[in-house]
């Protein structure tokens, strides 16, 4: 049986980690190196990073960052963040990504995510989605440009048509929890995992280890992605580890 | 020396990051000169299987691999590259296979209530003790594939239960192919690895 994957995000910023890692003594809190490897140790399935980096001319940096991780840990890892075409891909795949996030470019060009997995295979595409609940409209709403800007686009539609376009995995962000804390947003995965059947990755809200214990029981997501609480050192991923074993989730 | 056979396929380069971080001589190369004189070769792959017969026909390989399988060279498949390793696949039609361990490969069902591809980390267990798998046993290595091997049972050494039982280690004498990712399993797939490399110095392996 799969073991359900707990994920660290780190926001990177022109080749440094941003929100810096404090839960170890890391002589520079902003080596992507040095932290991927101190997650590596604790026992993280997969890192994620998110470039964050607002100019093009500086967007390079993200490929020699993956590329340095990849030489000294041995882990899946994800790159989201400014992807735009087939040839962003290709850098980044070859850097030493296993797999990479596409955003507000698939929803201007869905093509993309088909161009994506046809050359590099669906496993290797990640759909990232930014949701947000609508109260009128009683759906969720795809938001883009880092959430600032509303789409006309349902989440459940573009989930089901970045599946049938070739996306191998979705990592979806529920805005209305993500900074708050209060959990991860439980009737928006269920809603998703009864839609499509790839892996779905839970994003935003968590706050405590049982938020985590909750979104696996309550709902067949594969993977649950944090950042802050283990980047400042809240609780640990062999905490989280330990509770979902004790309850009975299969984890590594 | 180890080569890594450089066919423009997804993870071959993250296979040379591993070996360089073992310390392990190892060279990228399609070269049949250099491969033919290595002392044992690593066929990665990522993707799917017609594609990649194509890219090995293209470089004039697949002779060049059943060569070195047949003088005792020892081979590892890893992924797409163990699959490549058995006589053919059905994934976009039948295509045929090097046909160095028999067996085929075939879908992942849909009907078994699990998600396609088999995707993370899942548990290894070893139906046969060798070198290769042992350092495996009940231990978390990642996997992302959607089709799976079907096999004789002595060429599996190990296997996960995804509601099928599917091999993730087997073996024909010198030719090992791991289903999941060592390249990406942490510290247990490094010693895996780093098993190959004793392997092949050891010139631990026969054809009979």
């Amino acid at each position: 049986m799969l073991a359900k994957r707990i994920i660290p995000c780190l926001d990177v910023d022109h080749g440094r980690v941003k929100k810096g890692v404090n839960f170890v003594h890391l002589t520079d809190v902003g080596d992507p190196v040095a932290i991927a490897a101190a997650y590596e140790k604790q026992g993280a399935d997969e890192l994620v990073f998110l470039d964050i980096t607002a100019t093009n001319e500086k967007r390079p940096a993200i490929v020699d960052t993956i590329e340095k991780v990849a030489g000294q840990v041995f882990m899946p890892l994800t790159v989201g963040g400014g992807i735009h075409s087939v040839d962003d891909m290709q850098r980044l795949l070859k850097a030493g990504a296993d797999k990479v996030a596409v955003n507000s470019a698939a929803v201007r060009d869905p093509s993309l995510i088909s161009a994506g997995a046809e050359k590099f295979g669906a496993q290797c595409i990640v759909l990232a989605i930014d949701s947000k609940w609508d109260p009128k409209k009683q759906r969720y709403t795809v938001y883009v440009n880092g959430g600032r800007e509303a789409t006309d686009l349902d989440v459940i539609e573009w989930a089901k048509q970045g599946v049938a376009a070739g996306a191998g995995e979705l990592m979806v962000t529920s805005m209305d929890k993500d900074g708050t804390k209060s959990g991860f947003d439980i009737p928006l995965y269920q809603a998703l995992t009864a839609a499509v059947r790839v892996p779905i990755i839970a994003s935003g809200g968590c706050g405590k280890i049982t938020d985590f214990n909750d979104v696996f029981k309550q709902t067949d997501v594969d993977a649950a992605l944090a950042a802050s609480v283990f980047h400042f050192g809240e609780f640990t991923i062999p905490d989280v580890k330990a509770a979902l074993k004790k309850d009975g989730v299969t984890v590594r | 020396m180890i080569a890594i056979i450089d066919y423009d396929t997804g993870n071959t380069r993250n296979v040379k990051k591993a070996m360089d971080f073992l310390a392990i001589p190892n060279t990228l190369s399609a070269d049949p000169d250099v491969i033919l004189k290595a002392d044992g070769l690593i066929l990665p792959g990522v993707g799917a299987f017609g594609k990649a017969v194509e890219a090995l026909k293209a470089r004039e390989l697949i002779p060049v691999l059943k060569d070195a399988a047949q003088s005792g060279m020892p081979i590892l498949g890893i992924c797409l590259g163990m699959q490549l390793l058995f006589d053919r696949s059905f994934e976009f039609g039948e295509t045929a296979g090097l046909g160095l361990i028999p067996g085929e490969v075939v879908a992942i069902p849909e009907n078994l209530g699990v998600k396609v591809p088999h995707m993370g980390w899942d548990q290894n267990q070893v139906t046969q003790s060798d070198p290769i798998a042992d350092g495996f046993d009940q231990q978390a290595t990642y996997f992302v594939h959607s089709y799976y091997v079907k096999t004789k049972p002595q060429y599996i050494l190990a296997e996960n239960d995804y509601g099928i039982k599917m091999p993730s280690i087997v073996r024909n004498q010198n030719v090992i192919g791991m289903q999941f990712h060592p390249e990406k399993s942490g510290r247990i797939g490094l010693n895996g690895l780093a098993a190959f490399k004793e392997l092949v110095s050891n010139g631990n392996y026969s054809r009979n």
